[in-house]
Formats: C-alpha cells, structure tokens, sequence
C-alpha cells in the first residue's frame, strides 16, 4: 500500500505568556492512499494542531513547529515553499472544517467560495469553476445547484453547510481530505448523512481521509485505522477493529467504557463510566505519563518514566506500562 | 431514508420553503423606518439636482460674468439671490459652487477611503511591527490638527497643480491640491476602525478556511476579509464626505482653497465677511446650502449606522 502522508516526530509548542505550551510532542504516524485514519482524543490533545501542522497554517507566533518531517509524497512540507505550500493547501490537501456556521465567509457566496479554489489551482476561467462546482454540489447532494450557488451560506442549514465545506475542501480533488470534527456542530441524523457522504465520496474519488473526532462511535463505521491522542502524545494506534476489540491503552479503554450502548450489558439505570479530571495544560512538565493521573491501572513506573509508543500485537502500538488485558506491569 | 432518496426528500421539501429576507432587504427596511435619514437622503437628492440640474440652465460663463454696475445688489426678481461684490450672479454661482463642494466631498473621501482601507487592512492583517509601525504613524497624523495641516499644505501645494481641462470646462487646479490635501488628513479614523475589523475578523474560521483552499494573502485580505467590514467604511465614508465640504469650506473661507474664478461654497464665503451685516445674501445662501448638505449627509450616516448593524432589529411595527 502506498503512504501518501508520513510524519515524523513532529513536535509543536506554543509560546505564551504562562509558559511554553507542548501541544504535540514528538508523534509519528501515516497515512495510506485512498484509507481513512481516525484520530481521536479530548479536546486539547493536540489533533487539530497536529492538523494545521500539515497545512503548515499553525499560527505563528505563538505557534512553532520545533522538530520533526512531515512528508507529503516523500517530500518535506515542513522545508517547501510558501508559494508550493499555497498551491498543496486546496489542490493536493483539503480540509472541512468543525463548525459550518463559521466555516463559510458570510458575505461571499457559494458559488464563489468553492469556485475560488480551482481557479487558483486549476486556472479555470470563471464560468468552468461554476460548471464545475455545480457537478460538485451534486456530488455532495445539494438540490438544485444552479440556483443555490447564487446564494449566501445563511441561506443554508447546519448539514447543508458542510455539505458545501466538504464540496469545497474536495473542489481541486485533493489527495488527502482533513475533516476537523465535521459532525461535532451537527445533529446527529444530519452527522450519520455527513458520514455517509463522506464515504461515498471517499469510495467515488479514491482520496485518503484523516478524520478527526471525539467521538468514538461516529468514527467507528469510517476509519481503516485508528490513532488516540492524549496530552499531544499518541497513546495507542491500531486498526479500526483492533482497537474496539482489544483496546490496550487504559486511556482508550476509559473512552470506550465512557460511550453509551445500545446492547449494555451492565442494565438498565446503571451509570455511564466517565474519566474523572482533566488533561494536562501542556505547560506543566510531567516527569511520566501524561495520563498516570487519571489511569486505573497505575504502577510506580508511570510517575516516573513516560511509556514508549511499542507494539503490543500484531500492528497494534500502545504506550503503556501496564498490559490492561492481564494487569500486570510489562517486563520492557 | 425509507425508500424515498434523500435529493428527492430535499427537492419536495424546498417546494415548502419560505424565502427568508435577504440582508439588502432587512438594511433597506431598517434605513426607512428612520425618518431623519430618509429626510436627509431626499435633500441630497434635492441638493444634488439644484447642483447638477441647474448647470443645463445657466451656463458657467453666467457664473463668472462680472458686471460692476451691478455689484452689491440685494435678491430681486432678475437676481433670485443677489449679486456679489463684483457683480456676479450669486444664485448661478451656488450652482457651480454646489458642484465643485460635492465633487471635492466625494473624491477627498475617496482618496480617504483607499488610504484608510489600504492602511488599517494591512496594519490589522500582518500585526506585529507591521502594525507597529503603520499605526504609530497613524497616531502621528492625529496628533497634528486636521486644520493647522491642512493650511499649511494648502499653502505649501497651492497653485503648484495647472488649471485643468476635463468635459469641456476649466478647472482651477486647486480642485485636485484641496481634494489630495483632505484625503491626505483625514485617513486615520478610518484606518483605525478597518484595522480594528480585521483584527477580528482575521480570527473568524472562514479565513482560515479560505487559507487551507490555497487563497493568497492578497486575495484573503480585499476578497474576503474586506467585504466583511465594508459596512463600518461605508457609515464612516458617508459621514466623511460631509467633513470634507466642511474642510473645504474652512480653507476656502480662510483663502487658501479653490481659486476664484472656479466657485465653490467655501469661496463663496472668503468675499462674504466684510459685508456681514451690510449685504447678508452674500453668505447667507452659500452657507445655508453648506448647512444642509453636511446636515443632510450627517442624517443619511446615521440611519445607515442602524441599517448596516445587524443586531438592530426591525420589529413588525
């Protein structure tokens, strides 16, 4: 399978007045063509920084990507061009953004928002890009295109806007499609129609997706694989069925026990588990693991020494001390 | 979706739909429930018609024709508002004078507007010692008094610019230093609230959005970041132009604006105050149109504050 986006101990800090945040430290992964990667994590684990990175659109100052490749068909974002990056931000990256209510520029309208993509990219002349984005808010299920491209984003509902977040972040058929929490902002009949779509088009255009979330049960039925984030590490990585079968980061078994099920088998009136407190800041240096804190399965190493992202099965990484499915401490 | 597909379930249900009021609408109705700013808006029309309508009446050699046996007379049938002191007739003269006082308003404000814009967009979108730099600046200019500044460049460009030919009709050269030097004093409010915009606005999502589509600076700043803040400099433009007839009227009054023989209502003014007492049409008519054109602009300004302001709403009654 071929990688399309490989990072590489890619590091981000922010710089503010409390203090050096760490937002991302050090992760690795990638990401194959034409597979969907799902990343998962609370808020303020560093997804969408890490995210942006790719974009290189992390604000700077504050924000300083610090170490760290990230190789975009074997070639270094983080070394190219501001003007090659232009051209990769829209043409070869697209990203679809959380809220769709402030997503869309509220005095454009839609037709000239997806439009502008392909006639930076692609040099389409005005009335092409049009034509264009017509096939393309039929492809994202938008009735009658010809008459809604004159219209302005608050002539549109919540799903309908990302509908055309997503028509747009896909207007250059991109290699690679970002969606940042698409459905949080959404209800939830409208996110199972997003989800839907974007498999569909995923299916249709043969583009990798990266799909980040907190929910656990939206990105079950997307990804191929799956990737949880805590304090802007990577606490486990697996395949999508790897993970809700055998997840073995304590973190992420917290995140699966903390989802309501339709089959419970813990009956009716009982509490739905939660993880007690909060991540860390990010400015705070923690001596061991991040989640030590907040773990069920903690040892005395994880005050210590922060665990190694090592594999732990068959293409399954974890950073944990403890292996949760026995209890025990891992002789490493 | 039982059965029916979902583009299918769409299309009956825009059948249904209701056509919200579009933003244009919502402005429109709430500029009209003011009463002062329609008030206004009709005399600017008025204004603008006696300015414009009245030259296919009188030609400009009208308003410059002297005739010193008829200097000093007071309004009477063959001279509606008078003579002044060397006999020119005053009612033709407001004609004239109207025109040039509303084409320096509208091209000083815009020689404001594209330095205010330009300043404060690029100021508030860069930051940091772009920003620095461009608003100490600012601050500068305003530390200076507009009307000190402005006589002191009207001294200093005065008669530096040749009389000009455009349509057909002589214009004193003057025309263009007056506008240069109004707009030129007169940016820096502006800039500071379009900077201010941007600042938000430059936060907002969208911007973001338009960045990860590959959009150029240059193209987020006046395509899509601009169009946003457009209402702010259209209330501020509006009532700029009224500052700038009156700007033109203080350094014309004080001798230093346009130069006669090209009228303005300013100049009007300069020969009027010997004879304040003993021959009062002589400014009475030049200054009452002054009055009523920055008085009627000033009322448009303020309804279109509340019409450009989304959160002001238009009730049902």
């Amino acid at each position: 399978m071929e990688t399309i986006l490989k990072i590489e101990n890619l590091e981000v800090k922010f710089h503010t007045l409390g203090g050096v945040v760490n937002a991302v430290n050090g992760i690795s992964y990638s990401v194959e063509a034409g597979k969907t990667l799902g990343i998962v994590g609370e808020s303020g684990c560093g997804k969408s920084v890490s995210m942006l990175s790719v974009m290189r659109l992390i604000p700077n100052p504050p924000g300083e990507i610090t170490g760290g490749r990230i190789l975009f068909k074997g070639q270094n974002l983080l070394e190219v061009s501001e003007e090659k990056m232009e051209h990769i931000r829209g043409a070869e990256i697209g990203m679809v953004f959380q809220d769709p209510m402030t997503s869309l520029n509220p005095v454009l309208t839609i037709g000239r928002q997806i439009g502008e993509a392909m006639m930076v990219h692609n040099g389409f002349s005005r009335e092409q890009a049009e034509k264009r984005t017509i096939e393309l808010l039929n492809l994202v299920g938008i009735a009658n295109p010809d008459q809604r491209i004159k219209e302005y984003p608050h002539q549109f509902s919540g799903g309908m806007r990302q509908r055309v977040g997503i028509a747009m972040a896909l207007a250059c058929e991109p290699d690679i499609l970002i969606a940042d929490e698409p459905t949080t902002a959404l209800d939830v009949t409208i996110q199972a129609q997003i989800v839907e779509l974007t498999k569909r088009l995923q299916a249709e255009l043969g583009m990798a997706v990266i799909w980040i979330t907190h929910d656990l049960g939206v990105i079950a039925d997307l990804a191929d694989r799956m990737i949880v984030m805590y304090a802007g590490y990577i606490v486990e990585e697996a395949d999508v069925f790897d993970l809700y079968e055998k997840p073995s980061h304590p973190y992420t078994l917290s995140l699966l026990r903390s989802l309501p099920r339709v089959d419970s088998s813990r009956g009716g009136g009982e509490r739905l588990a939660t993880i007690p407190g909060f991540p860390p800041d990010g400015v705070t240096i923690m001596l061991g693991c991040p989640f030590a804190p907040r773990c069920n399965f903690v040892v005395d190493r994880c005050r210590l020494e922060n665990p190694p992202l090592i594999m732990v099965n068959n293409d399954h990484k974890a950073a944990c001390w403890v292996d949760v499915n026995t209890g025990k401490e891992r002789s490493l | 979706m039982m059965g029916t597909a979902e583009s299918d379930v769409i299309k009956i249900q825009e059948e249904f739909k209701t056509e919200a009021l579009t933003p244009g609408q919502l402005m429109r109705m709430r500029f009209v429930r003011h009463k002062m700013a329609v008030f206004g808006l009709i005399m600017l029309v008025i204004l603008i018609l006696y300015s414009f309508g009245g030259a296919f009446i009188f030609t400009e050699a009208e308003a410059n024709f002297t005739n010193t046996k008829l200097r000093l007379n007071p309004p009477s049938a063959e001279n509606p508002f008078g003579t002044d002191t060397v006999g020119r007739d005053i009612l033709i003269r407001t004609i004239y004078g109207g025109q040039i006082s509303l084409l320096i308003g509208l091209a000083a404000v815009v020689v404001e507007v594209v330095l205010g814009v330009l300043i404060g967009a690029i100021a508030g979108y860069y930051g940091g010692w772009i920003d620095g730099l461009l608003m100490r600046f600012t601050e500068a200019m305003f530390n200076i008094p507009q009307l000190f500044l402005l006589l002191v460049m009207a001294k200093f460009f005065g008669g530096s610019v040749p009389d000009i030919n455009l349509f057909g009709r002589q214009f004193s050269g003057s025309v263009v230093v007056i506008i240069v030097i109004i707009g030129l004093t007169s940016w820096m409010y502006l800039a500071r609230i379009v900077r201010a915009n941007f600042l938000s606005l430059k936060e907002r999502e969208f911007v973001l959005a338009a960045h990860t589509t590959g959009t150029s600076n240059f193209s987020i700043i006046f395509q899509h970041i601009l169009p946003n803040s457009i209402a702010p400099i259209i209330v501020s433009g509006t009532l700029s132009v009224a500052n700038a007839i009156l700007s033109e009227a203080y350094i014309s009054f004080l001798g230093l604006g346009v130069k006669p023989p090209t009228a303005t209502w300013g100049n009007m003014l300069e020969g009027a105050y010997n004879y304040v007492e003993t021959a009062p049409w002589l400014w009475i008519f030049p200054g009452l149109l002054i009055v009523l054109t920055v008085l009627s602009i000033n009322f448009v300004g303020d309804g279109l504050r509340d019409a450009v302001d989304p959160h002001a709403l238009v009730d049902a009654g």
